[in-house]
Order: structure tokens, then sequence, then C-alpha cells
């Protein structure tokens, strides 16, 4: 809590305790407070109060005027002057819950030995805690068909349901997707989905998580475990920049559950699908186990580790080289490449941004982003957020969710520049300004903002010139604050290592000799390179122009950019150091492959797109594999120089003490966006991003969570529908030079000129299939 | 069944009745069940659709009112108060009569769809009991009998009646159009109240005479 | 003898008396004028020295409630009134709008004017097609009159078989197109009601007794009724007398002047139990004739006097059986919301039923006070209340019958002594 914020304090008694709490604090809350816990099913923290399973009714009096019955102490705030007596010394409160328990169970099968929940349920606990020993119900239970599929990834069981409407109130009030309701009445009243629409909801799990009994269950972990043979370790998660505080649960070293963990400052006690459930790819895959090193017939064979670690130090030693890391380092494995890139390759030829990137987002990132700290809590605070690059929904779900949660709190204000209207915007009820993509930087300029204001800005940005000068020039106008979020995990992190060509760690300016001197001095190297590093796509071209000759990469996904031809020529060419959990596109064109540790094998920390560090320990801990951070220690002193990083915490602890530089920031060269192409009768331009669920490496092997992914379809105008004589369902072909995809229309609220489809999604993987992204011009006919 | 764009303006001018769409649920629930006989899973997806809310979100609610049938009812839906009053009065007899005359159970459609039968709870006509409602107007002080004589009539395409309602009986769905709002221009239509209704009107005259 | 007093029943013997024509013939639409040329205040002030109190069964002052509604606040308020009668037993409102429909639409033109409401609704129960048809007739013929539209507008609002959407905040949330459930009080809805503005949720009676108090002044009303029960109201006589139906008196009277009026006990059969004023309102037996009925005496009793229903059973009802019925109607009407009222009444149906096809036993009594005292306040809303009235007041005053029914093994009466048309034939 800021501290800077004064709270009222309300003095009241239970149980004979007293206990000051802020105004508005729910009597529950206040009992918690001195460790006295009243029972409850409905109560939910973050849930608007229901009072409805009147399991933690309580005797209540204020200022000696006795209320005439038990009250639901999850429903009322306490008030100066309150005695709060509980089940601990009321007969009348206790008889009251006893009685609420007994009707519970009345219903509820005695199938606890087959269910899920059992060993973790909060009826079981509580029926012990304050039910009666034997049943006093001789009558006829409620039955119903047993666990039906409410979608591919969540099963509901409605025998043990306890209508506490923790799933809808959730799926209601916090995701916005009311897909599950209450259904019918009274006895017969039931949670359900209208049958021709399943529960296809990006934070499902969450309902699942929250469920007090075991009506809902996750279909991937259903009849795998019992609680009490998991090992529980704190995580964070690695699939994007949201930056959730997560639990791993883990049976004989192998993942079988995660759960979202409780960050109030962050994820609160929410989490995604895909963070949920997206975890097998690190045994789905074939994973690396050996050192492969590529013999002189050319073929890539088992080494051992000192066999390797020398053919890869020789590689990179005889020729000029260059790195590549992905955007899912961890921040202190970015940190090891960015020091390896200065001290053993003599280079800043690095980049993290193995994706779509511009020298304009180079320069925004060094001038605006790092070592900024714009926060969940200033979305919070602020009175307006504009949102451009940037679909919170599918990109940062968590971003979304705090949106969500101040638009129906406060009606916060959102403006969203993009091409289309997206379900996610819709859902925040914000201000669609609708651009041709490309054009998006004139649509900043005319927005009023204050320095209560704050822009967030995706990664997709830098895919149209001129936005991310746009958005510098506002907030320098205006003193809205700025907030870049990048899609993967380790972005941020990487930024902050120098995991890029313009800056070295803590943001220091390459070209700033003070701030390279700082650099040198701390890793007591006599200079460090002055020039500003080349980016991934220069760097590709300068391999295919052969003045670099050797690569050293990690987690890079050369097909995850719209000129990959040159980038897999360019891996072909080169010396390749492979740093790699799995066969890739990389290992197999590399020299050296050197296996790693996936993300749950070692510890470390992300930034998030706030950059607050989330930091985590290997939740399965008896791996073998060996970070990143280790093997290139390991190439380093081959090569002869010193990383000192032989571990995460000794990285942690240097990259704690370098700390952020206090000299000037780089400056920004501004760029001129390009002008709106003229379009002929069947051209468009193409919008696109990447959906939550698709076709990421990282959901690999999930076929659940693949069965709740959005529908893939190319979306247009009505106006230029109505032109082509196109409806809903009929097959649009969409072509460029480069290639073709062919899917089904939809038309929605979209500018006239674009032509929107997902990036990666099946049938529909944009950059493999047409080279291009956004902002092209592509053709489109009707089949 | 395609809605006309007669029906679909129909729908919203009951939309506009009110301050907020989400309001017009219910109404838009009967004037389906006036077009279909019952809500069907298109009338759900229309209101969806008009209203801007998720299925899911109609469907709730149309389960929640027990005049809002999930398949088709007869042509008269014939309900018989069982609450405890009409029950002790005759009710139950006249609901066991009916069952058994029509060859129905509780919820049940006859053959030729043109009677369907439930028991219901009171209709706020107590003074009148034992009470049959078809098509929700009112049978007043009915026996086993009359409540025969009644289905019997509507069978036969003749319906008796109401005792107060409109000169003559009409059907589910044209009932379900005035429920949603819909003047049929039959409001002067039958009595204005029936005896026990005047009684004490009455006999406060006749004291006073 | 207290004689009947006739106000809102007095021309409906007149075969027109639903049209306007025919209001308009008795001074209709003369108080809301009268009204609407008021300041509000005074009008809500008027209502408050009437002593008019919300005839829909609880009784709370309806001048004091338009006194809530904060005014000047710059916000929408709106006016709905309850016209879903459905607690069993319950008949005065149905044939109330059947006759004359537009005292209603005139008390709801002064009470949206006092309360500075520009919107008002009726929410009527669905199960009464010829009544939608009169008050939408009226509420059309008071708009072409001019009546409604100049100020408010008036909405007529059709449900669809729910009795707890006669729960005021349930009421609200089906009005707003949502499952009838009850919401959280506070906040009431004086300050976040319909769209969560400032509104009066008031009972069909009560607003119609409005235009009466307007045009006669607050002393007339004053001078009918008890101390702290003012004015007239519609007792509705129903079940095993001669000649059941509507009695409009003042408040005071006991069922013992409204049987001598109207003609007694169903000939040759002796009063057994009845409810003062619906199922939920604890029964009484012959002990309690002579109880004033209004809310003060009724409530000295130890019932309450709810909707005025007086519903009769002579000794040919099984007691258990009138009770087991009106338990089914509570576990049919529960919404589901709150477990002790979703679960407590599919459990007591369950033994109740046992009870009366002679399987129970003594132990069964004893848990039936015991489940009953656990929803009893326990519950979110009174209909879980209202469901343990009827159980609790019958083995109270008649222990012995379903101790009977125990050990017979079986119910010892007959059920068609009990019906209108025994003797006669059905």
């Amino acid at each position: 809590m800021d501290t800077t914020e004064i709270v009222d304090l309300i003095t009241v008694v239970i149980d004979g305790f007293e206990v000051s709490v802020p105004k508005g604090t729910l009597v529950i809350r206040a009992a918690e407070q001195l460790g006295i816990q009243i029972p409850r099913f409905c109560d939910h923290p973050l849930l608007d109060p229901v009072g409805a399973c009147r399991q933690c009714l309580v005797d209540i009096e204020i200022n000696g005027r006795a209320f005439p019955k038990p009250q639901a102490s999850c429903t009322i705030p306490v008030e100066p002057g309150m005695i709060v007596k509980t089940q601990l010394t009321s007969t009348v409160a206790d008889k009251a819950q006893k009685g609420v328990m007994e009707f519970l169970l009345i219903n509820h099968p005695l199938d606890c030995p087959v269910c899920d929940k059992g060993g973790e349920c909060p009826l079981q606990n509580q029926a012990m805690s304050t039910g009666r020993a034997e049943t006093r119900f001789e009558g006829v239970k409620r039955t119903f068909e047993k666990p039906i599929n409410i979608s591919s990834q969540v099963l509901l069981d409605r025998e043990r349901c306890v209508l506490c409407a923790r799933c809808t109130r959730f799926s209601d009030q916090i995701a916005g997707d009311p897909f599950i309701t209450l259904n019918e009445r009274g006895a017969l009243q039931q949670v359900g989905i209208y049958e021709k629409q399943p529960f296809k909801s990006y934070f499902s799990g969450n309902t699942v998580q929250i469920c007090p009994v075991g009506a809902l269950t996750g279909a991937s972990y259903r009849f795998r475990a019992r609680p009490f043979d998991l090992v529980s370790t704190p995580s964070a998660c690695e699939h994007c920049a949201s930056g959730c505080d997560m639990r791993t649960d883990v049976r004989r070293g192998k993942t079988l559950r995660r759960l979202a963990g409780d960050d109030s400052s962050v994820n609160e006690e929410w989490n995604c699908d895909k963070g949920r459930w997206a975890f097998k790819y690190v045994t789905a895959v074939d994973r690396l186990t050996h050192p492969l090193v590529r013999n002189e017939a050319g073929v890539l064979v088992q080494a051992s580790w000192p066999e390797a670690i020398a053919a890869a130090a020789n590689g990179l030693k005889a020729n000029t080289s260059a790195v590549l890391v992905g955007g899912r380092a961890t921040h202190e494995d970015a940190y090891g490449f960015s020091k390896f890139a200065r001290i053993a390759l003599g280079t800043n030829d690095i980049d993290f941004r193995s994706r779509l990137s511009s020298d304009e987002e180079r320069e925004f990132l060094a001038a605006h982003v790092v070592s900024s700290s714009t926060t969940y809590r200033d979305i919070d605070r602020a009175d307006h957020v504009v949102l451009v690059g940037f679909e919170p929904e599918e990109e940062s779900p968590i971003v979304f969710l705090r949106l969500n949660k101040q638009v129906r709190k406060r009606a916060l204000k959102v403006t969203a520049i993009a091409s289309k209207l997206s379900i996610g915007v819709e859902k925040l009820k914000a201000e669609f300004v609708k651009v041709a993509p490309g054009q998006e930087a004139a649509a900043l300029s005319s927005l009023a903002l204050t320095a209560q204001s704050i822009i967030l800005v995706g990664e997709r940005a830098c895919e149209s010139a001129g936005v991310l000068t746009a958005v510098a020039a506002l907030a320098d106008s205006t003193g809205a604050k700025i907030a870049w979020i990048p899609r993967r995990a380790g972005e941020r992190g990487a930024l902050e290592a120098g995991a890029i060509g313009n800056l070295l760690p803590g943001g220091r300016p390459v070209i700033d000799t003070p701030a390279r001197v700082d650099i040198a001095t701390f890793w007591g190297v006599p200079s460090l390179p002055a020039t500003v590093g080349r980016s991934s796509d220069e760097i590709y071209a300068a391999v295919n122009s052969g003045s670099i000759g050797a690569l050293i990469i990690g987690g890079v996904d050369p097909l995850d950019s719209d000129n990959s031809a040159a980038a897999l020529e360019a891996l072909e060419k080169a010396f390749v150091v492979s740093l790699e959990i799995a066969p890739s596109e990389v290992s197999a064109r590399a020299n050296v492959v050197l296996p790693v540790a996936a993300i749950t094998e070692k510890s470390g920390s992300f930034l998030n797109w706030e950059g607050r560090a989330r930091s985590f320990d290997a939740a399965v801990h008896d791996s073998l594999n060996r970070s990143d951070l280790r093997i290139l220690s390991m190439i380093a002193e081959e090569m002869g120089a010193e990383l000192n990083l032989g571990t995460v915490t000794a990285a942690a602890k240097e990259i704690a003490s370098l700390g952020a530089w206090d000299g000037a920031r780089a400056s920004m060269k501004p760029v001129n966006p390009t002008d709106a192409p003229t379009l002929s009768g069947n051209q468009f331009i193409l919008n696109s991003w990447r959906r939550l669920l698709d076709l990421g490496t990282l959901q690999k092997g999930e076929e659940n969570l693949a069965g709740t992914a959005r529908q893939t379809v190319a979306v247009i105008s009505p106006n230029r529908a109505q032109a082509m004589g196109v409806a809903d369902g009929d097959l649009l072909m969409i072509s460029t030079s480069h290639g073709s995809v062919t899917l089904a229309a939809l038309v929605e609220n979209i500018h006239d000129d674009a032509i929107w489809a997902p990036r990666n999604s099946r049938g529909s993987q944009l950059l493999v299939n047409l080279g291009a992204g956004h902002g092209a011009v592509v053709t489109v006919v009707k089949l | 069944m395609a809605y006309s764009s007669e029906d679909l303006a129909i729908m919203d001018s009951i939309v506009k009745r009110y301050p907020r769409p989400r309001s017009a649920i219910m109404p838009l629930l009967h004037f389906v069940q006036s077009r279909v006989g019952f809500v069907n899973d298109e009338g759900i997806e229309l209101i969806a659709k008009i209203l801007t809310l998720e299925m899911a979100e109609v469907s709730a609610v149309s389960t929640f009112y027990t005049q809002y049938k999930r398949k088709p009812v007869g042509e008269y839906h014939v309900g018989v108060c069982t609450n405890t009053l009409c029950a002790v009065m005759g009710g139950d007899a006249i609901f066991a009569g009916l069952k058994e005359h029509l060859g129905v159970e509780n919820d049940g459609v006859t053959q030729d769809g043109k009677v369907s039968l439930e028991h219901i709870e009171c209709n706020a006509a107590c003074d009148y009991a034992p009470v049959v409602m078809a098509n929700w107007e009112f049978y007043d002080n009915q026996t086993v009998q009359s409540s025969k004589d009644l289905v019997d009539s509507m069978r036969e395409g003749n319906p008796i009646p109401p005792t107060r309602g409109p000169d003559t009986l009409v059907t589910w769905k044209e009932a379900s159009a005035v429920l949603a709002g819909i003047n049929d221009g039959r409001a002067h239509e039958g009595v204005q109240a029936g005896e026990p209704t005047l009684l004490g009107l009455k006999i406060s005259k006749e004291g006073k005479q | 003898m207290t004689s009947l007093t006739p106000v809102l029943s007095a021309h409906w013997d007149e075969k027109d008396s639903f049209t306007i024509e025919a209001y308009t013939r008795h001074g209709g639409y003369t108080a809301s004028k009268k009204a609407l040329a008021m300041d509000p205040d005074a009008v809500i002030q008027l209502v408050k020295d009437s002593g008019l109190r919300g005839r829909g069964g609880a009784g709370f002052p309806t001048g004091m409630k338009w006194g809530f509604i904060p005014q000047g606040d710059n916000k929408d308020h709106y006016l709905v009134v309850n016209a879903d009668e459905s607690e069993p037993g319950t008949c005065k409102d149905m044939p109330l709008l059947m006759a004359n429909p537009h005292v209603l639409v005139e008390g709801c033109i002064i009470a949206a004017h006092a309360i500075r409401a520009k919107h008002a609704f009726i929410y009527i129960r669905g199960e009464v097609t010829h009544i939608v048809r009169r008050l939408n007739q009226a509420i059309e013929d008071a708009y072409k009159a001019g009546h409604l539209g100049n100020g408010v507008d008036l909405v007529l609002h059709v449900g669809a078989g729910a009795y707890i959407c006669g729960e005021e905040t349930a009421l609200l949330d089906s009005l707003e197109g949502f499952r009838g459930q009850p919401r959280l009080r506070p906040p009431f809805p004086a300050i976040a009601g319909l769209y969560a503005r400032p509104t009066v949720v008031n009972n069909v009676e009560s607003i119609s007794a409005v235009p009466a108090i307007i045009n006669n002044g607050a002393e007339w009303y004053q001078s009918m009724g008890t101390e702290k029960s003012k004015g007239a109201t519609l007792y509705s006589l129903s079940g095993h007398v001669n000649h059941p139906g509507q009695f409009e008196a003042p408040l005071g009277i006991t069922l013992r002047q409204i049987l001598e009026i109207s003609g007694g006990i169903r000939t040759g059969h002796s009063l057994k139990f009845w409810t003062p004023g619906g199922s939920s309102t604890p029964i009484f037996t012959d002990e309690h004739l002579d109880t004033p009925l209004d809310y003060e005496g009724v409530a000295a009793a130890g019932s309450m006097l709810g909707t005025k229903a007086l519903q009769i059973f002579d000794e040919t009802t099984c007691v258990v059986r009138a009770v087991l019925r009106w338990t089914e109607f509570y576990k049919h009407e529960s919404c589901g919301k709150c477990t002790p009222c979703r679960e407590g009444t599919w459990w007591l149906v369950q033994i109740l039923r046992d009870l009366e096809a002679g399987k129970g036993t003594e132990e069964d009594l004893a848990k039936l006070l015991d489940l009953c005292d656990n929803i009893l306040g326990r519950s979110f809303c009174a209909l879980g209340d209202g469901a343990t009235s009827p159980i609790t007041s019958s083995i109270k005053y008649f222990r012995d019958e379903y101790i009977a029914h125990i050990t017979n093994k079986g119910c010892p009466f007959d059920p068609i002594a009990s019906t209108l048309f025994v003797g006669v034939g059905a």
C-alpha cells in the first residue's frame, strides 16, 4: 500500500479482542486479522460480496444494539462500536453455521475419495470444523448427470456444486466473459453454459482454482494426482510480460499443474489459461540431452561437454561474431549474453528482438523505456489509458484484467487506436479510434492527455513507422506516462541487461563514454566496444554479406520474421553455436548445439513490463541441465575471458550492485510516418496480431487449451464485404508476392482499408505464408 | 422460423420502452413465445443479439421463470392451482381428473397438440377457488366435471370462454403477445368483476339502504 | 360493529368500472391534477400525515418511504409498483386492477411527482392475461388523455412466473433483466434501486390509496382504522366460508366481524385454522377470531397482518396436508441463491411428505422444528422465513394431528370432504 495514502482506521471487538482495520473492511476480513477463521464459501476478497452461502453467519451488535438475527460477516463492513461474536463465542452463530453446513452437505455426494479436490477442499475442511459427524438426512439426494464438459479444458460436476457463484461472478465481474451463468431456480439451480456456446474464456482456469469444492475441474489435471503428493514451488510465469506470480506443482520431477499465485500488486490472484495450462512443452518436445558438434562430414554428432565447449569457443574466436538472444531469456541469462558479447566477443552486435523490430524502436526503448517504472498501480490511478499497437487481452492478459477492473469499478476511460475493434477492447468499453494500418501516429497527436494518463504501447507499435515517435511526443507534451508492453517475458529484462546494440546494462548508452567506462571498470576490462551494435535483421544481413562469420544464439525462432529466408540463409552460412532446450530451426543449422535447462529446471527472474523483478526457484530440482548463463561462462572461460557468472545468484548480485545509469538518457531521432498506400479494388492493408492461444511454441502439446482458442478468421469491413459480395464464412484468399493464406471471412468493425487475420494461428501463419505482418499491401480474392 | 421485419420492429419498440435495453429481456421472451410458442434457441440468440448480451445470459434469465417454456405447450395451456387452498377446495381432484381425462402427466401435451396441463401455484384468485387457468385466463369455481368440459371444448376447437376474461379464449401464442405488452384490443371484453369481488361492496350498499 | 368502508372498491359494481370514462365520471384524475399543483414535499407530508402504511405485507409507512429519496441529487429517480401478487391466499390487487386499473395509474402520477421521478414502472405477475390487457389499455388511455407523458412515463412490465419477484430487490433485478434474485441491502432501494438510482417500491394497494387521500385529506384517512394502523384496506376472505370475497374495511376489524358480515363459515362446519395474511404468516385458530386485524394486533397474537389474505379452513382439512402444500410451494419458488432456503425447503418437503403418508416418526417433528430454526433468520431474504411459518405454527397448534398421522400410519382425513363440490358431486 502506498504510504502517502491516509487510511481511516476503525476499531472493533471480535470475540473479545480489539482490532483496528481500515474503514470499509468486511467483518470476515477483520476477523482474519486476529487469526479468527470464519467459515465461508461464496466470499472472495476480489469479488463483490454476495452473501449467498450464509456459512459465515456471526452475531453482531453496534453500540449496544444487537442485530436481531445472525449476519453474514462477508457482507457487513466494520463500524465504530461494533462487537462481533463468531462461532467461537456465540452459541447462536455456532448453531447457525452448523445448520448451514448441514444444509450444504445434504445434497453433496460422498465422492471425496475420487474427487480431485479431496485433500485441499474448503468444503471438506470446513465440514470437519463445522459439520456434524453423523447425518440427519434420510431423504433423496439431488442428482445430475456426472461431469459435463463446459469447454475442452473445464469440466463441471453439478452434484458437487454448492452454488457459491464464485465462478459465475469471476467470469462476469473479472474476466468480462459471462459465458457461465446460474441457470434454473431453487433446489434445481445450477451452473451452466448456453449449450451452443462453450466456456471459451482466456481466464477460465481461475474458476477451477477458486471453486471451493470439486465442481469445476481442469481436464489436464483431472485424476492425475493427490494434493499431498505434490511438491509446490513459487514460480513466475514465462509466457508473457504481465509478470504473474505462480505456483508450480511437481510430482516426481514432472510438472502436473500450475496455479495463479497471490500478488496484489501484479496479478492479484488471477492468471490466464495459457499461463496455467501451457507447461507440457517442456516435456512434450524431444529435449536435447547431449551437446552436439557438426563433424567433418557435416553431421551433428554427440560430443562431450569439454569437446563441445572447445568447438564453440574456437568457432567464435576464429570469426567476427554476434549474439542473438530470444525474448524468453531470464534477466540473468540475458545479462550473461550481454556481458559475453562485450567481453568474450568484443562487440555490441547483440539483439534480443527476435521478431519484427525497427531502429526507431531501439531508440525509443533507450530514450523512454529502459529504467522507467510505470506500474499496475498507475493504471489503478490513471485518468485515461491509451492503447496503441497493443491488444491487452491477447498480448498481456493481466494488464487487461487490471484495466477491466478499473473500467468496472470507476469507469476508467480507455482509448484504443487500432484498425479493428477487438473483443477485448469492446469489453473495456473503450473509445475505438479506427485508423488504417500504418496511420496510428496521426491519431495519437489529437489526444488530450494529462500527467495522470498512461500510454500503453505494445511491441507491435514498431511495425508502423512514426508511432513511437508520436508516443514520445505525446508523453513529452502532456506529461503522460509511457508503458511499453512487450509480449515476451524476457524482453524487458533483456533491455535492462543491455542485450541490445545501443545499450549496456542498466540503461547505459553505448555511445556515452562515461557509461562505457563505468561498465568497463565494473567488469574489470580495459575498454568496451564503442560503436552501436547491429539489430537482428542487420546481423543476419551482415552474415549474408560476409562481414559477420559466427553467431551464438539462444532461444530464437528465425521464422518469427517477415524475412525468414535471409535469416535461414545466414544460419546456413555462419558458424552457429546454438543454446536450446529442443531441436529447432537454429539447432538444425548449428555447428555446435548445447542443451540448456528449461524454465522449470532453473532459478532466475523475469522483469515484467513494469520492470518489476519476478524471481523463481527451480521447480524441478533434480535436473542435470545447465542454465544459459553457466554455459556462456564455460565458453567465455575457454575463450580466455572471465564472465564471473557461475551461478544465477552471482549474476543477480552483479546486476543489483551495478544499478541503473544516472547519467543522461539516449535521445531519439524522430521518424516520420510513411504515407498511406493507394489501394486498388481488391487490395487491403494487412493488420494482425498474435492471439493469446495460437501456434506459439510454448503451447505445444496442449490440445485441451487449443480447444478454447478463438476461431481463425479474416476480418473485413461491411463496406468492403458488400463491394466484394462477401458474407460471413465465405473463403477469402489473401496473397502477397511471397504466398497466400485462405481463411473464412468475418464481417466486423474494421477500417475499410484493412484486413485482419491472426498472425500465428492454425491456417494463418502470416509471417511464414505471406512474409508480411502489419501494414503490407495484400490482395484479397473471394473464392 | 424467420422473424418478419414487422416482428423485428415490434421487438425494437419493446426495447425502447425502457431506459436501459437489458430490461426488455422478459417482454422479448414473451414475444418469442407469441411467435414460436416456446423459447427456442433461435429466440435466445436473437434476443442476445438485439440486447448485445451473451446467449448464456439470456438463457440464464429464461430458465429462472416458469412461464417461459422450453418445449412446445398446447394451443391451450391449462394450469390447475394446487396450492393449499385451491388444492383443499378441489384442485387436487381436478388435477387428477384432468390427467386421467387427457392421458397426460404434469407438463404433458395431448397428442393433438391442443391442450397441455400443468399444476400451478397460487394465482391470486383464492376467493374463486378452486381455480383453473387457461392461457392465463381465469376459470373460477371449477369442478372436476367443469374442467373436463373445458378441455373437451378446447379439443373441439371451441373453448368455453373464461369466467373473468375476454369473450372468447385466445390461444397460447396470442396470450403471450399480450404479455409482451401488445394490445389486442380486447381489454373492454368480459366482466369488470366476479361476484366475490363485489361482495363487500354489495353488503355495504345493502347495509346503507 | 365496524362497518365496511368501500373506497377503492366503491364503483367496482359498474359494468364499465375499468374504463377511463367510468373513472373520470367518479372524479378520477382530479387528485393527480391537485397533487401536481402542490409542492412534491407537501404531497409527501400529506401522505405521511394520513398514516398510510404499505399494503404489501410489511406495513412500512408509505410517506416515510417516499421521504427517504434524496432530493436535488441530480439523479434519475424511479417509482416501481409491485403488482407481483403471488403470496398464497392473496387476491386483492388482481381484482382491484381488473375492476379499476386507473386508480393505480393516477396513484403512480401522484407518487412519481412526490418523489421527483420521471419514470414509473408497474411490475405485474405474468399469469393474468386479462388484467395485463386492462392495465395496458388504461395506460394507453391515460396517455391519450394527457395524464401520462407530460412529465411522467409509465411502463407496464409483465413478469413470468416467480414468486420471489414480489421481494422488492428481486423485483428490481428482474426489472433490470436479470434473474429475479434478491440483492444485498444496504444499499436500500431508496439510495440505489432500479439501475442503482433512488427508487421507491410500493404495493398496488398502497399507491391506489393515494388519490383518495389527496382528494379527501389526511384527516379523513386518519379517521379510519386504529391508533397506529390508519385507514381502510382490502380483506380477502377465501376457503371454507359460505361467501368468499373482498371486503374493504377499516384496519382493526376482526375475522369474527368479517365472517358475520359475509355469511360465516361453511354451513355445518367449524373453523379449524386460518391465515391472517397469506401462507407466510403463522396460522391462527378459532382462539384468534377476535384479534384486531391491524399491524399491531396480529403481531401481538404471534403472526403478521401480511396481505390480509384470510384463508379459512374448517375441520375437514388435514393440517399436515395443508402445510406440506405450502412447503412444496416455497421449495418451488425458492430462488436458489442462499443455502438455508434452497436446501432447507428441499429437505422439509421430504420430511413432510413422509409424515403425511404416515411414514414419519416423532423425531421427525423435532427435526422439522430444528431445521426451521436453522432457516428462520439465516436465509438471505424473507422467503426462507416464510417457509417456516406454517410448519412451526401448525406444530404449535396441531401437534396431536401430526402424531395421529404417525400412530395411524396415514392421513385420517377424507380429502373429498373438504372440497367445494362435496355432496353436490364433482
